[in-house]
């Protein structure tokens, strides 16, 4: 029962995803990977610095893990001559994907298991790099093309793609909250000793929230890369990792919806400010400054839209009686 | 019967400094263990390092027989161990039932849980009132209420209070103490950590005094209360 409830927004999703598919105009669609891609990037990382309050600062390194892993599948097993190209394409880009989220995931696990152990700052030190020893890595290593990258990628990447992994995001992170171990992970965040305490192995649930934030950044950096149609080091620097970390403490940190709006309109604000791209940081800094004076837990803070739509109705409620 | 806690020589360090010289306790089932002693005598530490909260250079400690000493703080609770951190430990942000539904966390029997959570609310009537305020908003003799309450939601064998009367009004201590009182007369061993000797001897059936990381002096709660020598340095007698 609980297994449908999850894929519905995949079986009302998917109609309209095509009939955006079809309607929207070239530069309207990269607006929407990008703003997609970016929801997928937010709501990942929220699921370690917003559910469980550890700080990672390396989300583009295993955005890159994603993003190189899917396309070297893609161009390893390129086109069939018998297959039709609708099914043999978007079948190869699946395992594509699977195989970044995978790929991504285990780096996630490397990482997660000796720094996790730590408490505070650590995590934030070690994941900011780990994302420069990726780039560095990847830049050094001729069979990834060094630091121009890989050019050619296929272009597998559709709106119907970018949709359907928001929706799979959004939902396994919605799931992940209102289960268990969404529990576990609000008391590791609350407080860390105490969550201990309770019989929370918090290491274990640490690493848990790593990993499949991870996954999902593996899974952004694949779609982006088949979209632009080139993967190189200088999409995944530590920059594109304080941008999601930006959408994440805007939205509130812990809201889903939060990092959903958060990425939205942060996407379509530098879409509208194409000119002034070269003070995008400073543009980034400020707004993190102006943020942290006046409201320190971001937007929505824990809360979700649902919820405020709940107690504007019970205030109207009060109100009237 | 073999003993409920088994502690034998713990040393523990923070960094170079050495707080436990070697101390070995036992709590009985059935029993409260009263641990007293000066501010730095390792009280705290040796309750920290029997939960695993902090790591013990050596010793070894035993559960119901069963060696725990490698095990980690949330494998003990699995185990029957609940520890009511000093300072309370409680989630300021979230609500009462939250934190009482946190401290069942590794249980699965939902019937169970529920009348648990009844019984907290009969021994602490304030925390049923107060079920929707986050615990940030709790006085501090609530929080400490909500903190020995979400102990005993484990439904331990063996529960480790440290300073539940810390900066409590009298009348708050007195209601804590006697559940307590309470809880352990219905089975569930107590090791208990106090400033106020005073206080932790008149219930305590076993009582151990720590000085300078060592066992200074155990015997019954009651000799220790008439002890001339334990009256003049712990109790202003």
């Amino acid at each position: 029962m609980r297994a449908w409830k999850s894929l519905l927004p995949f079986v009302l999703g998917l109609p309209v995803l095509w009939l955006i598919q079809l309607w929207a105009p070239p530069q309207i669609a990269i607006i929407l990977v990008n703003i997609g891609v970016n929801v997928i990037l937010a709501v990942s990382l929220n699921m370690v610095n917003g559910f469980t309050g550890q700080f990672s600062l390396g989300h583009a390194g295993f955005m890159a893990v994603g993003a190189y892993t899917a396309a070297k599948i893609t161009l390893a097993f390129g086109e069939s001559a018998s297959v039709s190209p609708l099914v043999w394409n978007n079948g190869v880009f699946f395992i594509a994907l699977l195989a970044g989220m995978g790929m991504a995931a285990f780096m996630g696990l490397l990482v997660g298991i000796p720094s996790l152990r730590l408490r505070g700052d650590y995590l934030a030190i070690v994941t900011l790099g780990f994302n420069e020893i990726i780039r560095v890595l990847i830049e050094n290593m001729s069979w990834l093309g060094g630091a121009t990258g890989i050019s050619g990628v296929p272009p597998y990447t559709s709106l119907i793609w970018v949709g359907l992994g928001v929706l799979a995001a959004i939902v396994t992170a919605r799931r992940l909250l209102l289960s268990t171990h969404g529990r576990a992970l609000l008391a590791i965040r609350e407080d860390e000793v105490a969550a201990e305490a309770m019989g929370v192995d918090t290491t274990g649930y640490k690493v848990r929230a790593f990993v499949l934030s991870a996954a999902f950044a593996g899974l952004g950096g694949g779609l982006l890369g088949h979209y632009i149609l080139l993967v190189t080091p200088k999409s995944f620097t530590y920059v594109k990792s304080i941008e999601v970390v930006v959408m994440v403490v805007l939205g509130g940190m812990g809201s889903i919806s939060g990092a959903v709006f958060a990425a939205v309109l942060l996407t379509s604000s530098l879409e509208l400010l194409r000119g002034v791209d070269q003070y995008r940081m400073v543009i980034y800094s400020l707004l993190l400054v102006v943020l942290m004076l006046s409201r320190p837990t971001g937007l929505f803070g824990h809360r979700e839209v649902w919820d405020f739509a709940k107690s504007w109705r019970r205030k109207r409620a009060e109100a009237l009686s | 019967m073999s003993a409920l806690l088994e502690v034998k020589d713990l040393v523990v360090h923070y960094g170079a400094v050495q707080a436990l010289h070697g101390v070995s306790v036992h709590v009985e089932p059935g029993e409260i263990v009263a641990l007293i002693g000066c501010n730095g005598a390792g009280k705290t530490t040796t309750l920290k390092a029997v939960s695993r909260m902090l790591r013990a250079t050596s010793g070894a400690v035993s559960l119901a027989g069963e060696d725990v000493t490698g095990l980690s703080a949330h494998q003990l609770v699995g185990r029957g161990m609940a520890h009511a951190p000093e300072g309370r430990g409680i989630f300021l942000n979230l609500t009462v039932l939250e934190n009482l539904e946190l401290g069942a966390y590794l249980r699965r029997d939902k019937a169970g849980i529920a009348a648990d959570l009844e019984k907290a609310y009969t021994l602490f009537p304030r925390l049923k009132e107060r079920r929707s305020q986050v615990g940030g908003t709790l006085s501090g003799g609530e929080q400490q209420m909500l903190a020995v309450a979400r102990a005993l939601m484990s439904r331990p064998r063996l529960l480790l209070l440290d300073e539940p009367s810390l900066g409590l009004a009298p009348q708050v201590v007195e209601t804590i103490f006697a559940v307590i009182k309470g809880v352990n007369s219905e089975g569930v061993a107590v090791l208990l950590v106090e400033q106020n000797a005073h206080k932790a001897l008149m219930i305590a059936h076993r009582a151990y005094v720590l000085e300078t990381g060592k066992v200074a002096t155990e015997g019954a709660g009651k000799d220790l209360l008439a002890s001339p020598e334990i009256q003049k340095a712990y109790l202003g007698g």
